[in-house]
């Protein structure tokens, strides 16, 4: 795969209450931010695990981000400093397992932030484009029995 | 297949006297699971109900049933092999911690992975390039960052490991580009997988021309010395565990000693799958100072740690591990010993998080590794 054509393929963990919702008010100011991302919602962004994370990366993913309320406007009140420690676990692993560290982000977005959330997007997408396709995407067994023949998207 | 599989793991010679559920841990706490039952389902029914069974995934592997069986069904085997038919039906024990071990197992099974797992070397431990022994540390150093929360300090047992090999006189190699031996993905029936980190780790010993391989993990043991050479052919290296490796260096040794009363938790790749019962024992008796006291049920009759394989851990697996430790204190021990990393982090979990609703005094003692334990006497602490 060349550097030129590469689309990276991202996942994003996005908490209902704020960063989910900051893509929706994205989406309704018709801000544009690059198609790469799967957003996957959760109901807070401590509901994430390492697992989580780690499975993205194992089914393929180059790049994968972590997101949440900001501090003090987690729905669960203390959600997002559960995550924060949970991060680091992940980071760590991550960091051990040879995967670049920019290819794993934490951040947090409001549900009025819809102009920072498609910057954030495009920031991260470029980012992971300077570091290319992710060393796991040529794993042969990378495919989980569940998603087993899946097309290439 | 399913022929095959009966016939390879003896089980028609069952005479379903149910003595392997008598002596099951899992059968003892959790109501309705019974290798008996699964033997006969598996012999008597002409259908592949038997990989629908929930059951299949609550087996630990502990052999316990194996070795009491009249009729020398081979169980663990029987469990393994189904496994692997059930997962190509797409069938999955319940992955505990969300499958982050699991993911970490089958990504390193990406060849040209980087991984960076060697910080723990600090510089008062001595390793080389080209010694004829190679201490194979296996996934410490991730099971150390995972179980962080649980202060499981895994790579405590590396680095004790790492120092008693330098005072024994030996330089061990260890290889940035060691994989997880993949002992779990074949016990969860995800041979695949498990063939590939078999080939990548045979092929990355090969290089470094070690003949000697050295593990502080019973389970790395058992799949390097016998389940490699079963997949993959004869080896040219040779497996043990430090237990065994410090049978004949321990008076080389100077240990200042250690003042506690200490019991021992046998793993269960250790004994009963590779018969190593003396070994830890010889280890814990030649520190001056330590009183050993030795569990009601111990050696061959020792109770698993409660879960295998990162998956199925429950309620049920707490209770196992509760038992287990009010077990080990009972004994009037001040330190539970261990030599397999999993059971200590297993056992920490059931004291820590969970424990919070529990008497804590109740399992409070203290777990540490057999490495660990010398390290610590050799100190004189
Ligand atoms: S102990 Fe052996 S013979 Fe008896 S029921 Fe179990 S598998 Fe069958
Ligand atoms: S191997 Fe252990 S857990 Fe599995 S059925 Fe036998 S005794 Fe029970
Ligand atoms: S609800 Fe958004 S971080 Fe908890």
């Amino acid at each position: 795969m060349t550097e030129k054509n590469f689309k990276p393929k991202i996942v994003v963990f996005a908490c209902n209450w704020c960063s989910y919702a900051g893509a929706d008010t994205a989406g309704v100011g018709r801000l544009q931010y690059p198609p790469n991302v799967r957003l996957i919602r959760v109901m807070c962004s401590g509901r994430i695990r390492p697992g989580f994370v780690l499975k993205a990366f194992e089914l393929g993913a180059d790049g994968v981000m972590w997101s949440g309320c900001h501090f003090g406007d987690c729905h669960y009140v203390f959600g997002n400093y559960r995550a924060v420690e949970q991060f680091e676990i992940t980071k760590n692993l991550v960091k051990m397992l040879g995967i670049e560290k920019e290819r794993l982000r934490l951040e947090w977005v409001s549900a009025a932030e819809g102009g920072r959330w498609a910057e954030l997007i495009k920031e991260f997408v470029e980012d992971v484009k300077k570091v290319g396709p992710s060393p796991l995407r040529k794993v042969q067994g990378f495919k989980s029995s569940k998603v087993q023949g899946k097309k290439e998207m | 297949m399913k022929e095959e599989i009966i016939r390879k793991t003896k089980a028609y010679y069952c005479l379903d006297c149910g003595k392997c559920t008598a002596v099951c841990p899992i059968s003892n706490v959790r109501n309705g699971y019974s290798p008996r039952k699964l033997v006969t389902l598996t012999v008597n029914r002409s259908d592949d109900y038997v990989l629908q069974e929930a059951g299949l995934w609550f087996c630990l592997t502990c052999r316990m049933c194996q070795d009491i069986c009249p009729s020398d069904v081979d169980y663990v085997e029987l469990t393994k092999l189904l496994r692997g038919e059930a997962k190509k039906a797409g069938e999955e024990g319940r992955c505990s911690h969300g499958g982050a071990l699991q993911s970490i197992m089958k990504i390193m099974t990406a060849p040209d992975l980087k991984q960076d797992r060697m910080g723990w070397i600090s510089s008062d431990l001595k390793t080389s390039n080209d010694s004829e022994y190679l201490y194979f540390v296996g996934c410490l150093p991730y099971f150390d960052t995972f179980f962080s929360d649980i202060k499981a300090n895994s790579l405590d047992i590396a680095r004790s490991t790492l120092k008693i090999l330098n005072l024994s006189g030996v330089e061990p190699q260890v290889i940035a580009n060691e994989r997880c031996c993949g002992h779990d993905l074949l016990w969860t029936g995800d041979f695949e997988n498990f063939k590939r980190l078999a080939q990548h780790n045979v092929n990355e010993i090969k290089k470094t021309g070690a003949k000697k391989i050295i593990t502080s993990c019973p389970e790395c043991l058992m799949t390097l010395k016998v389940d490699y050479p079963d997949l993959l052919g004869k080896v040219d290296y040779e497996v043990m565990h430090i237990s065994e490796f410090l049978s004949d260096k321990l008076s080389q040794i100077k240990i200042k000693g250690l003042e506690k009363k200490v019991t021992f938790q046998d793993p269960c790749r250790l004994g009963r799958f590779m018969n190593i019962y003396e070994a830890p024992r010889k280890v814990m008796k030649s520190i001056k100072g330590v009183e050993f006291r030795e569990m009601k049920r111990s050696g061959a009759k020792a109770i698993c740690c409660g879960t295998a394989g990162w998956i199925n851990c429950d309620a049920f697996s707490k209770k196992i591990q509760d038992e287990r430790l009010k077990e080990a204190k009972s004994t009037g021990a001040e330190i539970l010993v261990t030599a397999c990393p999993k059971c200590q982090i297993h056992f920490k979990c059931a004291q820590s998080e969970y424990g919070k609703e529990k008497s804590k005094d109740e399992l409070k003692i203290d777990i540490i590794d057999l490495t660990t334990l010398l390290a610590l006497a050799i100190g004189g602490e």
